[in-house]
């Protein structure tokens, strides 16, 4: 990451909205750049002379009864229009809802197509600012532990620094109806985001590709868990990578 | 009756924020009486719209109001240029030649702090003030301000670069005096 990014992405580090992948190379850049991370302290400095100085205006005594009764006044004067706004609002849910069932079913078939879509969205969400509840680590052992309690299964983490594949943390993410974990590795500058969750009494498969707005997206079933794996790395490391995710478990 | 119940739901979804509405009021109107005129006309606009009220957060959603009133009351009271729009392209300021050591908290000091706040554009204050003390989120205040979270970040970063010169201007000033 250069200075300029760095200064680019220097709020959003200190608001705690940045990505893990984002705050890991903020922190890795201020062990090597005095310049930014004296910059860093800085806004901390302002930031703590703030909150320590700006004073929390308190609403005067009584505002909130006088508020309450001007409330009481206001409110009876509108209750036919409300009543209406609802059976029309009620009315138009349930034509939707009718719409969106045909709509599911009809797409039923290209249930994988869904699957691709909504793990590309996730992977692309996880590398902009302004995501991610997460577990920042390179050791498998700090990650895998952190699922405990967050999700009713342990997915297999493994790390593969030799091969060029380096996990760098995991986070929960949504996919497919439910809770899954995202472990993130890195290879050079590419992120590879891998979503696991459980494929009760599916047999192991192949690994099928596909790509999808100019990303790659590998897919198995291996020991009975869905394995989706999402980069912009080219396909041949990608599937090296797969190969060695399927040989680990 | 359904009114009864629609204002109690209302007034459990929005009087707990009381005291963040009547603080941004206060922050962008500058007195204590105004503040409080802009809070009861919010409250009362709040309840209007409580219908298309969607469940969730109520808070960005009621400070957006209050926003909304206080920028409507602004410009029908006062002829404020602190309220214009911003140039968006103008570029932060480099924070690098301020003083790093701002942080002196005496009673002076708080002043300054708070007056360096006040000179704000209202467009830089008010983000200021939903993300240092309310603590809000880049996309809770895109919410409250209706702008991209693009922009809440580099209004941000332009606010508190200028925050850093106005105090680093105000400490040298200090020190020569």
């Amino acid at each position: 990451m250069s200075c300029k990014e760095v200064q680019e992405l220097l709020h959003g580090y200190a608001d705690g909205e940045l990505d893990l992948v984002g705050s890991l190379e903020m922190e890795r850049h201020f062990r090597e750049c005095a310049a930014c991370a004296s910059g860093y302290e800085r806004l901390r400095g302002l930031r703590a002379a703030m909150s320590s100085s700006l004073p929390y205006f308190q609403p005067p005594p009584g505002l909130e009864r006088r508020l309450r009764s001007r409330l009481r006044t206001a409110a009876p004067a509108k209750r036919s229009i409300h009543w209406q706004r609802a059976a029309i609002a009620a009315a138009l849910v349930l034509t939707v809802a009718g719409a969106w069932r045909v709509a599911l079913m009809s797409q039923r078939s290209d249930s994988s197509d869904i699957l691709a879509a909504e793990a590309v969205s996730s992977h692309v969400r996880s590398l902009m600012a302004a995501h991610l509840t997460d577990v920042p680590s390179s050791d498998r052992h700090t990650v895998k532990p952190w699922f405990n309690g967050k999700l009713d299964f342990s997915p297999p983490v493994g790390d593969f620094p030799s091969q060029g594949f380096t996990l760098a943390g995991g986070r929960l993410d949504y996919l497919d109806g439910r809770p899954v974990a995202a472990l993130v590795y890195q290879s050079r500058q590419h992120v590879i985001n891998l979503f696991v969750w459980p494929a009760p009494e599916r047999p192991d498969s192949e690994i099928r590709a596909t790509s999808r707005q100019g990303y790659h997206v590998l897919h198995w079933t291996k020991a009975q868990m869905n394995h989706w794996a999402v980069s912009d790395l080219n396909a041949r490391e990608l599937s090296d990578f797969a190969d060695l995710v399927r040989k680990a478990e | 009756m359904a009114d009864k119940a629609e204002l109690v739901a209302f007034e459990q979804a929005v009087l707990p924020h009381l005291g963040a509405a009547f603080n941004l009021a206060r922050w962008l109107t500058g007195n204590d009486h105004d503040a409080e005129d802009v809070v009861q006309e919010s409250y009362l606009r709040a309840l209007r719209f409580f219908s298309g009220f969607r469940g969730g957060n109520s808070r960005p959603w009621l400070l957006a109001i209050v926003r909304n009133t206080c920028y409507t009351w602004l410009r029908r009271n006062r002829m404020d240029d602190s309220t214009a729009e911003l140039d968006e392209d103008m570029p932060a300021m480099d924070s690098a030649s301020s003083n790093p050591e701002a942080v002196l908290l005496s009673a002076a000091r708080r002043d300054l702090v708070q007056r360096a706040l006040e000179d704000l554009p209202a467009a830089l204050r008010e983000i200021v003030i939903l993300r240092e003390m309310e603590g809000m989120s880049y996309k809770e205040i895109a919410e409250v301000t209706a702008v991209p979270i693009g922009t809440v970040m580099s209004r941000l970063a332009r606010a508190r670069a200028r925050l850093q010169q106005l105090l680093a201007g105000a400490n040298s000033a200090e020190v020569r005096a």
